[in-house]
This record gives structure tokens, C-alpha cells and sequence, in this order.
């Protein structure tokens, strides 16, 4: 009988073990991981896109510590400028469930290092490869795109809302639309 | 609780009875100068109408009795659903549209059923300049001179372009986008120069005004807004009025060390030009970082009002609306030029309804502040000391870094925004269309990184005192007091026209369009257009010779931001933090771009 009740509390506090898991070696400035992604669902030939991922993804974004220090960068790299909490500024909304140019963790990656063409700067090389990838895992908190376990809780400045972890499960719409502004008639 | 509202909502009852009669007895109303005053031509050629900038027309077909008989002439779309701030111009039988980014301008030809276009002309700016534009992608509309439109573009070009054919005459790049400059202002043609200035105050520009040749796009001079004095074209003739802005390089003095060169002072809102003292007249953006704290001293020459040489850009004077500027408060709020007695003697004036809350009354051959009356709810100041001109600010509203103080007001966006103000050469009565918001503001570190924001403050607006969000307001200058006002449900970001028909314009952001009685404010007509309004107003007389009125609808800007940039409204401090006050406008109005243009019938 006892046994029953430890097992679960084994294994949340192996849980928690993974969650809070972390690197402390930072990668080199030129190191840029190589995830093979598409930016769209559709692909010649009926099977889908081919992709290669890695793994890294996962271990970013199940991950407490990597989320909140993507937070604590996302401040510091001014992505808060643009995208405010979450909800967006002269930048798009990051908490809603549409994604211009791809909502998985690789494919935030991407559009930190490679920029987007209505406005979103490059990033490569100025910020530490690590770093894009938890900034990423961050981003994806805010759609409650990750674990509850690993979102962040309440922050301590001014509240624009309920706290990541609070927000319901969260979805990836893909193919959001590209402001309208970008859209040249002639 | 405070509020000066208070008195001033006390004191218009009193006022909408005796205002008008009493005119009379107390001494004449505030004038146009000689200059904004020439026999009415039927055209409107800038935004600002006239070099007075009193966007006032003579045209009276149009009137108090008949406006209720408006009906659409014709519309057009501009092709881009973005905040419409823009001035539709009219020059003989044309008129000229000016869209958002990617700022297209057309030209619609008035002489044809339904005003077919004519020809457009797309200057292909930056996609990526849209990422550093702080406040929606507007454009505050195209200018007109001598065979030529003007405008500017969001990726910081100046462009001409010949009136009759569209062509491009020239193009010249002024700004860096990696460097967080951009363009949004109208520009104004002064004797052959176009006068223009860089936008980017949120991303630690360095604020500057220049003079560009009409015919070759040549720069003939250029002032920085901080810096050595060289820079700033300070001079043996700037002689300002009050002390605190006499001594040597205070566009470095009154910095930490090199912060003048992320400084602000962004140059983007009006500039008005007095002929006979051959003085241009404009105001400079906030200081960068909003976040006070990293950049103590008066910050110079931001958030203040300019007066320079036309011809050689030297200044004349400067007044510090916002000295230490701590929530944002530009002074690129409209200069409107008038003539009045004041304590008996004839004064030329300039009237600026300020961010800060006030309008301010300044002798515009000297710098001379006579007087700043509030025209909104405050709290964060208490007024303006007339004997050393300096904003007084109310110490349990400064900010606090990592602390979030509460009820501030006025807002970031301030009591008002750009969106311009309309004098009644008729009624004398300045209309101000503005807004009732307050804020929670807490700073926090910026960090300067060349082409992201450099703000450094989270922030949290809402309603000010009544819970309405905006006003229009009919204003006495002399007195310095509201004769009457319209509440409205969301801030004004539209500009006002007034016209001799006694028929005052405006538009709001629920996408009414409306025509109120000058005297009065009586609604006489209102029309629901497609999408929100924030646009600027303006009348013409058409080839057929009757009086069109013209406006662009299309919601956006800072204030519409949450509705043309699809922004998420849980995020209170989304739009940096103008989304807290906006989250109905999704359920009120969708995004536009549509000119349309009312005549009767």
C-alpha cells in the first residue's frame, strides 16, 4: 500500500530533477545549431516536409531554468520593445496562437537568427546560440506552449496579466497572416 | 481627489451661458495673423491648411443648418490597412492620398464622376522599416508647393514628386532604420526648402530638423535637437526667454556623459512658419530612455518648442515643455499662430496644446510662456511657474524604478497627441480634440542596443476621471478655459477641421464621423464610416463648385494599434501599455483604409 504513494512522489521529484536540469557551459558565440525545419506544412509530394530535429527543442522548452532565463533575455534584448509581454507592440502578438513564420521552437530559432522581412532584426551573433534557444523556450511559454511545470509563475513587475503558467494549454496555428501593410498594391 | 477636472467641469455650465455674449464686453478674441488670412481659394494644399496651421476654411456652403443633409460623394480605397493619419490635399482639380507604409501616394482626378485615379506613385520604402516605426506604420500626410508634392517615407526618405504626371522628381535617403530612424511627419515648404525631421524617439535616436532644397532634395542645414551647441545651430542670435536654457552646450551639460547622443528630442509632429518674422516654429520628441532615472538634468533640447531661421536653421528661441521629461511627454503637438491682446498690448502668439495637459499661450517673437491653463484631468504636475516657465511636477507621481506608481495622468500618450487642433477664424474658439487617460508606470533598466527600442518602462493605461477615454473641446484662449466638450468612449486621435459654415469636423474611433456646431457643439450630423477614424479633416471647394469635406477611415496608430496590429488584449502592457485601455476596440471596429468625401445634395 505504501508503496503505491511513494512511487508518484519518486517520480515527481525525478520530474522535477529534469525540469530544473541545466548547462553551465555556455555554447562559443559561433556556434549555431543546425535544425533541419520547413516554414510551411505543405510539401511536393504528398508526405509532408522532410525535417530533421534534433532534439534540442525539447530539452529547451521542458525546461524551467532555460525558460526563465530566456525571460530574463528577452528583456534585456529589448524583444520586449516589440512584443511587450507577449501581447505585441510595433512587433506581433507572441501569446496568441498565430505564427507568421512558423511556431515551433526551431522555427522561433530561426526567425531570432534569421530576422523576418516586415521588421523583425537579425539577431545572429549578437546574441549567444544558448540564449536564441531560451529566449525561444521562453516565447513559447507565453501560448502556454510548454509544460505548466516549466512556465514561469508571477513576475515581480507590473502585472499585464495572468502569469504564464496560469494561462491555459495554448495551440500553433500555423500560417498567420503577414500584416496587410506588407502587402504592396501596384 | 484632486483632479483639476473638477472645477473645470464646475465652471462649464456657467461658461456655455455667458461665454458668447460676454465676448463683447472683455476685449476681442485672439485673430489669425494677416498671413493665414488671404481670400479663401477653395484648395487646401497642406495638412495644416495655412502657415498659421488653424486648419480653417472660409468655405460656408456647408453650414450649421444644412450639414445634416451630408451624403458620400465618393470614396476610394488607399489598398493598406493601416492608421489612416493622413490629410486627403486638394490642389485645383486634384487630389492627392497619401497611405501608410508602404506610402503610396494617388492622385484622384476631381474633374470625373466618382474622382478615377489619376496616377499613383509607390516609393518602395524598407519592408523591415516597419520594425522600428514605434506606433503603427501612419504617415501625417503628403505637402504641397510649386509643382510638387512632398512627403516622406517610413524607411526615412524625403520624396517630390511632380504634381501633374506623378513622376518622381527626386528621392533622398535622410535616416538609418539600424539605427531606429524612420519618418512620419508631414513636411512643410518654407521659400523653396522642405523642412522635414527624424521619428525614432523610442529607440534612442538623436532628434534632428533639416532643410532640404525643393528643387534638388540637397540638404541646406540641419539641427540636431541635442548635443554641442554647433550641432544644435544655438548661435549668437538664440536668445531664449527664460533662464534655465541660457549657457553654453546644455545639449551635453544637462546629460550624463555621451547619453545626449541616444538622447531623443525626435522631431516629428508640426511646424508652423510666422513670414513676417521668418521664423519656423515645432516641438521636439520626448528624451530617450523614457525611464528618467538614467538620464538626470533638464535633457536638452528635448520636449520643448523651437524657433529657428527659416533660412539658415539658427535658433531663435526655446521654451522645455517637459524639462527632464519623465513620462513621455513630446512637445510635437500643433503651433497654432494667432494675433490678441494681452493685458492691453497686441501680442503675436503661439498656441500648443500641450501633451503635459496644457494649453500654452507663448509670445512667439520671444519665447515668452503668458499663460498654461489644464485642459484635462491631472495628476503628475500642478502647473506651470509663468516666472521661470518650468512644468511643475508632482513628486508622488515620479517614477520609481522597479515600482509600480499608479494613477499618473496625464498619459504617455498625453492629455493630447498629434492629432491636430482647428481655430475658428469665425467663432475664435480653438477646438481641441484629445483624450481623458491616465496611467501605472514603473521603470525599469533600458538597455541601448542601435535599431531595438529604448524605453526602459512598463506601463498600464486607463480611463481618466468619468471613465470616457475622449474628448472634444471647444477652448478659450484668451480666458484659457473650456467653453464645452463631447465626450467620447475611446481617445481622439483624429485631427479637427473647422470652417466658416460654423460646421467643426472630427472623427472618432468607433469610425463616427461627425459635424458639431461650432457655437454650441451641438452633434448636427454624423456619419459611420468602415473602421475607426484617425485622421485629419479637410474641406474643399470641387471643380463643380460646391464644398466637399474629405476624410480618411482607418483605425490604427499608438492608440489603434490593438486593432491594426492584431495585438493580444491580455497583455495589458501591449502597444506599450495603450492596449490595457483598448481591449473593446476589437469588438468596435476592424481595420480600414478608405477615404471618403461628403457633399450635399
Amino acid at each position: 500500500m505504501k508503496v503505491y504513494l511513494v512511487l508518484p512522489l519518486v517520480a515527481f521529484a525525478l520530474a522535477a530533477c529534469e525540469r530544473e536540469d541545466r548547462e553551465y557551459r555556455a555554447n562559443p558565440m559561433t556556434a549555431e545549431s543546425q535544425e533541419k525545419i520547413a516554414l510551411v506544412p505543405l510539401s511536393a509530394g504528398p508526405s509532408g516536409p522532410t525535417e530533421y530535429r534534433s532534439g534540442l527543442g525539447k530539452e529547451y522548452e521542458e525546461n524551467a531554468f532555460h525558460i526563465s532565463q530566456g525571460q530574463r533575455f528577452y528583456t534585456w534584448f529589448n524583444c520586449n520593445g516589440c512584443h511587450a509581454n507577449g501581447g505585441g507592440g510595433s512587433g506581433p502578438a507572441l501569446m496568441d496562437d498565430r505564427w507568421i513564420y512558423g511556431g515551433q521552437i526551431e522555427n522561433i530559432v530561426q526567425t531570432i537568427r534569421e530576422g523576418r522581412p516586415n521588421g523583425m532584426p537579425s539577431f545572429r551573433r549578437k546574441i549567444p546560440d544558448d540564449q536564441i534557444w531560451e529566449i525561444a523556450a521562453y516565447v513559447r511559454s507565453m501560448g502556454r506552449n510548454v509544460p505548466k511545470a516549466a512556465a514561469p509563475g508571477r513576475k515581480d513587475d507590473m502585472s499585464p496579466g495572468p502569469a504564464e503558467q496560469r494561462r491555459p494549454p495554448g495551440q500553433v496555428i500555423d500560417g498567420g497572416q503577414v500584416p496587410p501593410s506588407a502587402q504592396m498594391p501596384q | 481627489m484632486g483632479y483639476l477636472r473638477v472645477t473645470i467641469l464646475l465652471a462649464v455650465p456657467l461658461l456655455l451661458q455667458l461665454s458668447v455674449p460676454s465676448r463683447a464686453q472683455t476685449g476681442p478674441q485672439p485673430s489669425p495673423p494677416p498671413f493665414a488670412t488671404t481670400p479663401e481659394d477653395g484648395q487646401w494644399t497642406i495638412p495644416q491648411k495655412n502657415f498659421a496651421s488653424t486648419r480653417y476654411s472660409d468655405l460656408s456652403e456647408i453650414s450649421a443648418e444644412n450639414v445634416k443633409n451630408l451624403q458620400v460623394a465618393f470614396t476610394f480605397s488607399t489598398g493598406v490597412n493601416k492608421g489612416q493619419e493622413s490629410a486627403p490635399l486638394v490642389v485645383g482639380s486634384t487630389m492627392y492620398v497619401l497611405s501608410p507604409y508602404p506610402n503610396i501616394l494617388y492622385a484622384l482626378d476631381l474633374t470625373q464622376p466618382g474622382a478615377p485615379m489619376k496616377w499613383q506613385y509607390n516609393p518602395k520604402p524598407a519592408a523591415a522599416a516597419q520594425g522600428v516605426a514605434c506606433c503603427d506604420v501612419v504617415n501625417r500626410g503628403p505637402t504641397f508647393s510649386n509643382g510638387k508634392v512632398f512627403f516622406t517615407t517610413l524607411d526615412a526618405h524625403v520624396v517630390a514628386v511632380n504634381a501633374e504626371t506623378g513622376e518622381e522628381v527626386w528621392k533622398t535617403k535622410l535616416g538609418y532604420i539600424n539605427r531606429g530612424e524612420t519618418m512620419t511627419m508631414a513636411p512643410l515648404v518654407v521659400k523653396d526648402k522642405v523642412i522635414v525631421g527624424i521619428s525614432g524617439g523610442e529607440y534612442g535616436v538623436r532628434g534632428w530638423i533639416q532643410a532640404l532644397d525643393a528643387n534638388s532634395g540637397q540638404s541646406l542645414w540641419k539641427a540636431y535637437s541635442t548635443g554641442p551647441d554647433q550641432d544644435v545651430k544655438i548661435g549668437p542670435d538664440f536668445k531664449p526667454f527664460y533662464d534655465s536654457d541660457k549657457g553654453k552646450d546644455l545639449g551635453v551639460t544637462t546629460w550624463p556623459a555621451d547619453a545626449w547622443q541616444q538622447g531623443g528630442g525626435s522631431v516629428w509632429g508640426w511646424i508652423s512658419y510666422d513670414p513676417d518674422l521668418n521664423l519656423i516654429y515645432y516641438g521636439t520628441g520626448n528624451p530617450g530612455p523614457w525611464n528618467a532615472s538614467q538620464r538626470p538634468g533638464d535633457n536638452k533640447w528635448t520636449a520643448g518648442i523651437f524657433a529657428r531661421d527659416a533660412d539658415s536653421g539658427e535658433a531663435r528661441w526655446f521654451y522645455q515643455t517637459a524639462p527632464h521629461d519623465l513620462h513621455d511627454w513630446d512637445g510635437i503637438n500643433e503651433m497654432i499662430l494667432l494675433d490678441m491682446e494681452w493685458e492691453g498690448k497686441p501680442r503675436k502668439v503661439l498656441v500648443h496644446p500641450g501633451r503635459t495637459g496644457f494649453v500654452y499661450v507663448v509670445d512667439r517673437t520671444t519665447g515668452e510662456v503668458l499663460s498654461a491653463k489644464p485642459f484635462a484631468a491631472l495628476t503628475a504636475v500642478t502647473g506651470v511657474d509663468l516666472k521661470t516657465g518650468r512644468l511643475q511636477y508632482n513628486a508622488d507621481k515620479a517614477p520609481v524604478i522597479n515600482r509600480v506608481v499608479r494613477d499618473i495622468c496625464p498619459t504617455a500618450s498625453g492629455s493630447k497627441d498629434w492629432n491636430p487642433s482647428a481655430f475658428s477664424h469665425k467663432t475664435g474658439i480653438l477646438y481641441i480634440p484629445h483624450e481623458n487617460l491616465c496611467m501605472d508606470w514603473e521603470s525599469v533598466e533600458a538597455n541601448y542596443i542601435a535599431g531595438t527600442p529604448y524605453v526602459g518602462a512598463e506601463v498600464r493605461v486607463h480611463p481618466g476621471p468619468g471613465g470616457h477615454m475622449g474628448e472634444f473641446s471647444a477652448w478659450d484662449v484668451r480666458e484659457g478655459k473650456e467653453l464645452w466638450t463631447i465626450n467620447e468612449r475611446f481617445p481622439l486621435w483624429s485631427g479637427a477641421l473647422a470652417t466658416a459654415g460654423d460646421v467643426v469636423f472630427y472623427g472618432n474611433m468607433e469610425g463616427w464621423f461627425k459635424a458639431v456646431h461650432a457655437r454650441t457643439g451641438e452633434v448636427l450630423w454624423q456619419f459611420k464610416t468602415a473602421s475607426g477614424i484617425i485622421g485629419q479633416p479637410t474641406t474643399y471647394r470641387g471643380p463643380d463648385g460646391k464644398q466637399y469635406v474629405a476624410i480618411l477611415s482607418g483605425v490604427g496608430g499608438w492608440a489603434g494599434a490593438i486593432v491594426s496590429g492584431d495585438l493580444d488584449p491580455r497583455d495589458g502592457t501591449a502597444a506599450t501599455g495603450f492596449v490595457n485601455a483598448m481591449r473593446d476596440l476589437k469588438n468596435v471596429t476592424t481595420t480600414g483604409g478608405t477615404l471618403y468625401v461628403f457633399k450635399l445634395p
